[in-house]
């Protein structure tokens, strides 16, 4: 008799993402439960652990760099897990969100939390608790090595069953003509 | 056509004075280019039609059909070139597909979904430069533009108008627009010319026509552009 198989532990997070990546993700249906026979959840805004266990043998990144706290939270996927995964344009290249690198940060503030019409006595806020925005938005490959990338904003559910059930296959992702999407 | 030459084993006729890329295009056979289009002069600056022949590397747009020729074209480091040629590209400039009204219909993009291209794996560029919406017909983002000078020199050659020109040097060369105020409004430049059909991006745009294909119909949806006959 054989030990049973041990599942791959799978950690997920959004750095500058809009979660559209994780939902697409959930696109796979009723797909989840015979992938959940093959991996668990780590950390992931879908469960409740808060740091990355040391032996996660996937990481999957939403987002690009906007914060300090995401070039934080991406080193720690880095450190912990074994193949980092760039899920989505903005963790690509940036995506929408790096159309503010053309922006002086101060002006992108200033109009926001001071000269907006409605914004009455605004301040920009300056809490230690809050993480300070980065100047320019960056695709997370220019931080850490990424190991795989899934284009697409968001990619297809299609796209993202093809990458992992080829990861959890050992055979090399590929994505043809249909799954292959930027936008 | 008594002339032939052998492409990836295959063997295409050329008539005297065809260029390796034309021989092939009438062969039915698709070798990747941005900056050539059949109506045009090549040009020769993106280089994804490179080929080798006879052992060489040289591109196919240029390069006159000779017979005998051994020329490569589908193999794994050729199109390795390429997809690093792409990934140069797409990093030169702001391409945010997500937001773009020409995906799905673009040239780039979809040269780049037939090359396998996961990722663009350079660091990016972010350019900075300022969008034209002064004419009251079409909009310029020059954030998109690859420099392939088709619009050029379909202005010049055929529209007889001279509305674009590429200024500059080295990295800093970008297209600019041929008045004294530098805007397409205080050109002639209209939706009827040459010039406004020929961009193989995102960068002159017809206003108010964004988005009206749907998803799944859009001319690289349908088929890759390997595949896609009907020109450009």
């Amino acid at each position: 008799m054989t030990a049973p198989k041990k599942k791959l532990k799978v950690a997920t997070t959004s750095l500058a993402g809009c979660f559209g990546c994780h939902m697409s993700f959930l696109d796979i249906d009723e797909r989840l439960f015979t992938l959940l026979e093959h991996i668990e959840f780590d950390r992931s805004p879908l469960t409740d652990i808060k740091e990355v266990s040391p032996d996660c043998d996937i990481g999957i990144i939403e987002g690009g760099l906007c914060n300090a706290e995401n070039v934080h939270v991406l080193r720690d996927f880095r450190k912990n897990c074994k193949i980092l995964i760039a899920l989505g344009a903005c963790a690509i290249n940036g995506g929408l969100p790096a159309q503010r690198n053309h922006l002086p940060l101060t002006t992108i503030l200033e109009e926001v939390y001071h000269t907006s019409p409605g914004v009455s006595n605004g301040m920009i806020p300056n809490d230690p608790e809050l993480p300070l925005p980065l100047d320019q938005v960056h695709p997370i490959h220019e931080v850490v090595k990424i190991d795989y990338f899934i284009p697409g904003c968001p990619p297809s559910a299609e796209a993202i069953w093809k990458v992992l059930t080829d990861l959890l296959a050992g055979r090399e992702p590929e994505l043809g003509h249909g799954l292959m999407h930027y936008d | 056509m008594s002339h032939t030459f052998t492409l990836d084993g295959k063997t295409i006729p050329f008539a005297e004075g065809q260029t390796i890329l034309q021989a092939a295009d009438a062969a039915g056979v698709f070798i990747p280019h941005l900056c050539y289009h059949p109506d045009f002069k090549p040009h020769g600056s993106c280089k994804l039609c490179t080929v080798k022949v006879n052992g060489r590397q040289t591109a196919s747009c240029t390069m006159r059909a000779l017979p005998g020729m051994v020329v490569e074209s589908e193999t794994e480091e050729i199109n390795g070139e390429r997809r690093a040629l792409t990934q140069m590209l797409f990093v030169e400039g702001n391409h945010f597909c997500p937001s773009c009204e020409k995906s799905g219909n673009c040239q780039l993009q979809a040269t780049a979904y037939h090359l396998g291209m996961m990722s663009p794996h350079f660091d990016h560029f972010f350019p900075s430069r300022a969008v034209d919406a002064s004419h009251p017909d079409v909009l310029l983002d020059f954030n998109r533009c690859i420099l392939c000078s088709l619009c050029v020199r379909a202005s010049r050659d055929v529209d007889g108008k001279n509305v674009f020109a590429l200024s500059g040097r080295g990295i800093k060369t970008h297209l600019i627009v041929n008045a004294k105020s530098g805007r397409l409004a205080d050109t002639d430049f209209t939706l009827a010319d040459k010039a406004a059909q020929v961009c193989p991006v995102g960068v002159i745009l017809p206003k108010r026509l964004g988005f009206a294909v749907p998803i799944g119909e859009r001319k690289y949806d349908k088929a890759p552009i390997s595949e896609t006959t009907e020109g450009r």
